[in-house]
């Protein structure tokens, strides 16, 4: 462990929305009670001004930075959080919460529904990225924070943020966008719904109520499979793999795996099933799929009452979020008079260079955040 | 962090002095930030610029600046009407693919215009082609033709001529040659030219 890191953490829980006060959500059904998983880095200071609340992409969890006791690998953004890092936690008080729907500690379809004491499965309401940030809401309430100064996330962790800014305006003071869109694209839906069928058509799915028996392990490994595609680039993938065979001298004119990039897709299908849940994958992708800030009253109108300052990041080889969508959400923005910079990162990562892109992210980041910390809003 | 601001260049100097206290200023092109942080140290705008170089704009966030990643040509169409008191063009129409759209835009995000161009027929460039009977490399237009970045190439006359044929007001012009104003004969001995628009 290097002194660059937040060190050894643990994720801690808030219970809330106990019946009968539950969680209503934009379904119109009532969620209660509902968990978060979450993860706290450096302090709150006196006044209460330094908060950043910091949401994870589709597949990941409120473990962002330093060590779980015994774990040799860090969280999933510990190059960018941590002291002089980005997300400086020597001057910033960092909050990473997990996300409703998912199964990493908050409350999901996996979760035991209590009038039930069995697994939601299906029966689990179907929810979006708004109900996502309204228990993330409760969330910092609970905290003790009024008023954050950035939110901010990559991916469905942006969504998240964009969303933050539209519902919460005066909470909001400024936000970090990196490589998404202000509303899922048809062929993002797509990759979602073929990722879904994988999983649906998996005889053991069971309609969902699969719980305490055989996983859906086949359909869940094939929509991640296909969503590692997606996640990456031409670019990156000839680098990575070419047309190197798998431990082979020799193709081997059968069907068994021949290539390096079939065997890493494979190994990255059978490793997600062992750390996610499949109904969590169904929730999650359509969550994401219902995403549209413009709602059809156009994007213009979608940030009227928006006041928080903006930073939009994308990377040049993301074809999934491509840039051009960033600059889409910039232009909605710069007619409501917001303050945005935007910055197209030059990268060969594809999607995934929000993860491993840091040094670029890191210098504007960093930046970005004195300048709001400060005071500055250049509107 | 500290920063030590580097020394004023005198073009700098120029605009600085056309531009009144606490406005909303546009710079496209505006590089590292380098003017656009002198303006907020110096007058307390609130300052945005546009530039199409990734490592220039790591530079001008640094320095707190609010930048949008755009080329100059398409770079305005997102802003709504006179959003900025001013909007600046600073050694950047001469590399513009289209210098009257680009222009025109500025004037409609801007309520004043600031243009800065490199004058193509300063004297030293005059002699050049008139003794060498060569397209000029000067101090101020440092590239051969095959490399230098600029697209149009233009005279503070033409630019003058430029305004009058499009209706744009110029309410100043300045020449200026390494630090000092030219006062006569301005497109012979100026090696830059300042102008302050309206429309």
């Amino acid at each position: 462990m290097t002194n660059d890191s937040v060190g050894t953490v643990e994720t801690q829980y808030f219970t809330f929305c106990e019946p009968p006060d539950e969680l209503t959500l934009k379904s119109g059904v009532k969620l209660g009670p509902v968990t978060l998983a979450y993860e706290t880095y450096g302090k709150l200071n006196s006044d209460k001004s330094n908060a950043i609340l910091v949401l994870h992409a589709l597949t990941g969890d409120a473990h962002a930075a330093g060590y779980h006791q015994g774990d040799d690998k860090p969280g999933w953004w510990d190059k960018m959080i941590g002291p002089d890092k980005a997300f400086d936690t020597n001057k910033y008080f960092i909050i990473c919460s997990n996300v409703i729907g998912g199964c990493k500690g908050s409350t999901g379809p996996s979760s035991v529904n209590p009038r039930t004491g069995r697994p939601y499965g299906l029966s689990f309401p179907v929810i979006t990225i708004a109900d996502m940030v309204a228990a993330q809401k409760k969330l910092l309430d609970a905290l003790g924070v009024p008023q954050l100064l950035s939110v901010a996330g990559g991916s469905m962790g942006g969504s998240q943020s964009l969303k933050w800014s539209v519902m919460y305006p005066d909470f909001v003071r400024s936000a970090v966008i990196i490589a998404t869109n202000y509303r899922h694209s048809a062929q993002q839906i797509a990759f979602h719904e073929v990722g879904r069928q994988a999983i649906m058509s998996d005889p053991d799915w069971q309609k969902g109520d699969y719980y305490g028996k055989t996983i859906p392990s086949r359909g869940l490994a094939l929509a991640r499979m296909m969503g590692h595609i997606t996640y990456m680039s031409d670019k990156s993938m000839e680098e990575k793999f070419g047309r190197k065979l798998l431990e082979k001298e020799k193709v081997g004119y059968d069907f068994s795996l021949d290539f390096e990039v079939g065997g890493y897709l494979k190994y990255r299908g059978d490793s997600f099933v062992q750390r996610f849940d499949a109904n969590s994958y169904l929730y999650l992708t359509k969550a994401v799929d219902y995403f549209d800030l413009s709602q059809g009253k156009g994007l213009d109108k979608a940030f009227a009452k928006t006041k928080a300052s903006f930073l939009v990041i994308s990377f040049t080889s993301d074809w999934l979020y491509p840039s051009y969508q960033s600059k889409e959400l910039v232009k909605a923005l710069k007619v409501n008079d917001l303050d945005v910079s935007d910055i197209v990162i030059n990268s060969n990562y594809g999607h995934d260079a929000f993860l491993v892109e840091t040094k670029g992210q890191s210098n504007i980041i960093k930046h970005f955040l004195a300048r709001i910390q400060k005071g500055v809003n250049h509107d | 962090m500290i920063e030590t601001p580097s020394p004023i260049k005198f073009v700098h100097q120029v605009i600085l002095e056309l531009i009144e206290p606490n406005s909303k200023v546009l710079d496209l092109g505006c590089g590292d930030g380098t003017l656009l942080s002198l303006l907020i140290r110096t007058k307390n705008i609130s300052g945005t610029g546009i530039e199409i170089n990734e490592q220039a704009i790591y530079q001008a966030v640094a320095k707190g600046l609010t930048v949008s990643h755009a080329d100059i040509d398409s770079g305005l169409v997102d802003y709504s009407n006179k959003r900025f008191d001013y909007v600046i063009l600073n050694e950047s129409l001469q590399e513009v693919l289209r210098p009257k759209e680009v222009i025109l835009e500025a004037c409609r995000v801007g309520k004043k215009v600031i243009v800065g161009i490199p004058n193509f027929c300063y004297w030293t460039a005059r002699l050049q082609i008139f003794l060498n009977g060569r397209v000029p490399v000067t101090k101020e237009l440092p590239h051969e033709w095959d490399e230098t970045p600029n697209l149009r190439f233009l005279s503070i006359k033409d630019f003058r001529a430029f305004c009058r044929r499009n209706e744009i007001r110029v309410l100043k012009e300045i020449g200026v040659s390494r630090n000092h104003r030219i006062l006569f004969l301005r497109n012979l001995f100026a090696n830059t030219g300042v102008f302050l628009l309206e429309k």
